[in-house]
């Protein structure tokens, strides 16, 4: 509590003591709310390149091996004469699958809201350790440099799949993209997984330490329970890939073998002698897959906050939603074998994860169905963030469901690696963290920038997205069920998946003009930035104690005392008060009980 | 030059969309100060939330209607394939149902509860006997499909070496597979790919000295006798590849540096497999497809597409570097005889080898 106090004081005298330069505002920055805005930035901006990534692979896949303009301006040497090559379709499948997943859903989203919305939800003036959070964002931006810089050389950018699986990612016999392009995917993942590292830590002490008065752990609004759940999930794992890339880089420049044995490669007996393939496919995936809930929780938490906000309604069942994100989190970190079911591992260990990945669903199905609760009998302000929050629980329980069917080994064995399985992830974890962005930046943005995002341009990037969302994913699964492979630069050479292809055409239109429309997204951020209407303090007549924090951004986020906590985050039309939320730093009135979460 | 033309083009074409948006938020922007969401916009957004249910459904419709033939799920040619087929039809109409339900639900409950000015949402925090309801639904279907799940993989699974499969290697490399049957012995000869000589030919590093490995046979066509049982066994020269016969329900790596292994016994003939009527339609109706290609080919002074016949595959399933998409090998099931007269075609091993 004394730190408090010392802050409090040192803070009365804000704007005297440290003369702020543009170097230390806007670039070297010290304080979350601005490391947040870089952070977002950043990540729209890898966004637009992921996004553009997968429309050049998905006009391949429609309209096979024909000249393409396109192709030819943002391709250069890789389209000769307008034809995509081989290899660089495999480099866009990696590197649009490794920024999607790293740099625009994990720290594109993790890293703006856990950044913007902890100090300012539980009640401290800043991070932990602002300084942390300065390197922490730096390296980030570090990585990101580097993963862009490596589309540029020679031989081609990494293309073994965002898994990097070896011998194909250690040999640059065996793929262009095996040499100095998987070298700088290696050491940018390196810089990434410190970055997380530094950042995770930070939140996890943020919030033990630094919770206001009255701010207990079960008063804490349900996006810190999932940051700090997600940051927790990440200090855990992702130190397992850090491991796994360093072996790697081991093997490919040191000639260990730590994953190589027996290879005979373009005429000649390698000396590796020993490792395993699957040895790295365990390492990878004992991060690979808690990633999936590093990226989907923190969407959780804030489509719970957004939901209930909206719905002028408590979120339905508190205790539950914090219980199924720690029955995720657990459960995460035992199922990466569900990757694995035929990948030579013992049979018997597809029976374990079969059960334990099949279990995930429970606490899954619990947030669902509470979700469709809270809407019941609310009173539903449908703004754009709130819609997108709904459309993150639509595509929730649609790609959800799907893992039934992938989680079960039996019937893993036949969709292994078809489209199924890229239908299924894009919309339970890509579409929907996606959407968990989108709702985020939609409902903060006053609070990030002062002002507020064009409504109506938000109804339009909703409604357009959703449509094509579903229009992309949905008849996926069902070329997946014809057996096609994911991965295929072309299908042609299949006759037997001939009667695909115009669902392919159908997938490419949809997926063209969804992301065409994300433009409109990108105008409205851009514009309403700096020209978008001056926003109130409190928008959304939201109850978290960000809301209580001035409009102007300053040092140390409120002026005065930092508000003290009465009550949890959801009183939302609570009998008894007059207006329809009572925000955290209302004190219980006479006689009032708080409700027993 | 054209190159420079795509970008302006695709540089205006952005322009052109930025300015719309742009005429459009201005045109908005004098009409509502506010940019949260009032009366109106909740019932616009609450008919279209209802409307957008009716897209799902619609979409899951019409997807059924086209492609709902789903091949993975019937004609299955193996003998665990039905077993496979009917827990996925079971998993599929569990989605289906849950997914019908909860999507109405969602949507529903966001048209009918829109807001509305001066209207309070009910204060309902907690229902822990609805709660405790939901959890346990789950726990009890999920606990069928696992128990149902893990039965039938441990059936595939857990092969029988006492019913004397046929013992065949699936050989894979960068970009082709190899199969090689054990001969007359049954028994494979040892091997490593430290043994390869491409100077006598000695393709997959069998050992030369092996009484085993005499007698095998090498190909790069899997023929395969109807009704009994094959066990794989599979091997990687290079990277990691995954044999993947999606007819026979049938999927597994191959890693360098280990054997993995898959077994099954392929029960319909590939001549049987043709005269299948579903499968009799799916090749013509992709021969129709190919012949209006073919005209679009040769309007353009191409070669036409060949004509397509049925054949089970083998296909590569493991990204493993540039022509992973043309990595295929055709299989054949057919009669023990006529498997035993193409089997005594080929070379054995130590004939096939190269003398210096």
């Amino acid at each position: 509590m004394s730190a408090h106090v010392d802050i409090h004081t040192h803070d009365d005298d804000h704007g005297h003591h440290h003369k702020e330069t543009f170097v230390t505002k806007y670039i070297f920055s010290q304080d979350h709310k601005m490391i947040a805005k870089q952070y977002l930035i950043t990540g729209v901006i890898m966004g637009v390149i992921g996004i553009l990534m997968s429309l050049l692979m998905r006009m391949q896949i429609a309209w096979p091996s024909q000249p393409n303009i396109i192709f030819e301006a943002l391709l250069g040497k890789w389209a000769p004469g307008g034809v995509m090559d081989a290899d660089i379709y495999l480099a866009l499948v990696t590197i649009h699958g490794t920024i999607m997943v790293f740099f625009v859903l994990t720290a594109g989203l993790s890293g703006t809201f856990s950044n913007l919305l902890i100090p300012l939800q539980i009640g401290a003036r800043d991070m932990a350790s602002g300084f942390l959070n300065m390197i922490s964002y730096w390296l980030f931006f570090l990585s990101s440099i580097i993963m862009v810089i490596s589309f540029f050389v020679e031989a081609g950018p990494a293309a073994a799949g965002w898994t990097i699986y070896p011998p194909l990612s250690a040999l640059p016999l065996a793929q262009g993209g095996s040499a100095a392009g998987m070298t700088l995917w290696l050491v940018s993942m390196a810089i990434f997984i410190v970055s997380s590292l530094l950042g995770s830590l930070n939140y996890i002490v943020t919030v033990l330490n630094l919770r206001t008065k009255g701010m207990s752990m079960t008063r804490l609004p349900l996006t810190i329970w999932a940051f700090f759940i997600t940051a927790v999930i990440g200090v855990v794992s992702f130190p397992v890939l850090l491991s796994a890339a360093l072996l790697l880089i081991m093997d490919r420049s040191f000639g260990t073998s730590f994953f190589l044995s027996d290879i005979f490669i373009q005429g000649e007996v390698l000396h590796y002698q020993g490792g395993s393939p699957v040895l790295f496919e365990h390492l990878f995936w004992f991060l690979g897959h808690p990633e999936v809930y590093i990226v989907l929780l923190p969407a959780l938490g804030i489509t719970s906050e957004v939901i209930a906000t909206n719905s002028r309604k408590p979120i339905f069942g508190y205790r539950a939603m914090v219980a199924s994100i720690l029955a995720i989190a657990f459960l995460s970190t035992i199922v990466w074998g569900h990757h694995m079911f035929i990948s030579g591992m013992n049979p018997f260990l597809g029976s374990v994860f079969t059960f334990t990945t099949l279990l995930i669903a429970i606490p899954s199905a619990v947030k669902a169905f509470n979700y469709i609760t809270t809407l019941w009998k609310g009173n539903l302000q449908l703004n754009p963030a709130m819609l997108f929050s709904i459309g993150l629980v639509s595509t929730f329980i649609t790609g959800g469901l799907t893992g039934i069917i992938l989680g079960d080994s039996a019937l893993d064995i036949n969709v292994h690696d078809t489209y199924f399985v890229v239908a299924h992830f894009h919309l339970v974890m890509g579409i929907s963290a996606l959407y968990g962005l989108f709702a985020g930046v939609y409902h903060w943005f006053p609070k990030m920038f002062g002002r507020m995002l064009n409504k109506n341009l938000g109804y339009i990037h909703f409604w357009v997205t959703a449509i094509c969302a579903y229009g992309v994913f949905f008849p996926m699964h069902f070329i997946g069920m014809a057996g096609l492979p994911r991965r295929y630069y072309t299908n042609s050479n299949f006759p037997l998946f001939d009667d695909t292809s115009n669902v392919q055409i159908l997938i490419t239109i949809f997926a063209i003009v969804g992301g065409l429309f994300q433009l409109v997204f990108l105008w409205n951020f851009i514009h309403s930035m700096f020209y978008g209407k001056k926003t109130e303090q409190n928008p959304w007549k939201s109850n978290t104690l960000e809301w209580t924090a001035p409009v102007e951004h300053m040092h140390g986020n409120w002026p005065g005392e930092i508000p003290h906590v009465h009550r949890w985050a959801y009183d939302y039309s609570k009998p008894g008060h007059e207006s329809d939320f009572v925000p955290q730093n209302i004190p219980l009135k006479q006689g009032e009980e708080e409700l027993q979460h | 030059m054209t190159g420079l033309l795509t970008i302006l083009i695709l540089l205006g074409i952005t322009i052109a969309i930025w300015q719309m948006v742009k005429i459009f938020d201005l045109a908005q922007a004098n009409k509502d100060f506010s940019q949260v969401a009032n009366d109106k916009d909740n019932r616009v957004n609450g008919y279209l939330m209802l409307a957008f249910l009716g897209f799902i459904y619609g979409i899951t419709i019409v997807s059924f209607a086209l492609w709902g033939d789903l091949p993975l799920t019937s004609n299955s040619a193996s003998e665990h394939g039905p077993e496979i087929d009917r827990l996925m039809i079971i998993s599929m109409v569990v989605i289906f149902i849950v997914q019908t339900i909860t999507q109405f639900l969602l949507h529903y409950f966001a048209f009918k509860y829109k807001g509305e000015k001066g209207r309070k949402a009910l204060f309902y925090a907690d229902n822990d006997k609805l709660e405790f309801i939901w959890t346990v639904i789950p726990v009890i279907v999920l606990a069928g499909l696992i128990m149902y799940g893990l039965f039938t993989w441990s059936d595939i699974m857990n092969i029988d070496e006492d019913e004397d499969p046929l013992m065949v290697e699936l050989y894979a490399q960068q970009f082709n597979w190899k199969a090689r049957y054990a001969g007359h012995d049954n028994v494979l000869g040892k091997a490593n790919v430290r043994l390869i000589n491409l100077d006598n030919a000695n393709i997959l590093g069998l050992d030369e000295s092996d009484p085993n490995a005499q007698d095998d046979v090498i190909t790069t066509e899997l023929h395969l006798p109807v009704g009994r049982p094959v066990l794989f066994k599979m091997r990687s020269q290079d990277v990691l590849h995954s044999a993947y016969m999606p007819h026979f329900r049938a999927q597994m790596n191959c890693v360098p540096g280990m054997i993995t292994q898959f077994a099954f016994t392929p029960t319909v003939t590939t001549e049987e497999m043709r005269l299948n009527p579903d499968i009799y339609e799916k090749v013509k109706n992709i021969n129709r497809i190919r012949v209006k290609k073919s005209k679009q080919l040769q309007a353009k002074g191409e070669e036409p597409l060949d004509r397509y016949e049925f054949d089970y595959l083998l296909l590569c399933n493991k990204i493993c570097g540039k022509s992973h998409y043309n990595m295929q090998m055709k299989i054949i099931v057919e009669s023990e005889e006529d498997y035993n007269e193409w089997l005594d075609e080929q070379k054995l091993f130590k004939n096939s080898l190269v003398q210096n």
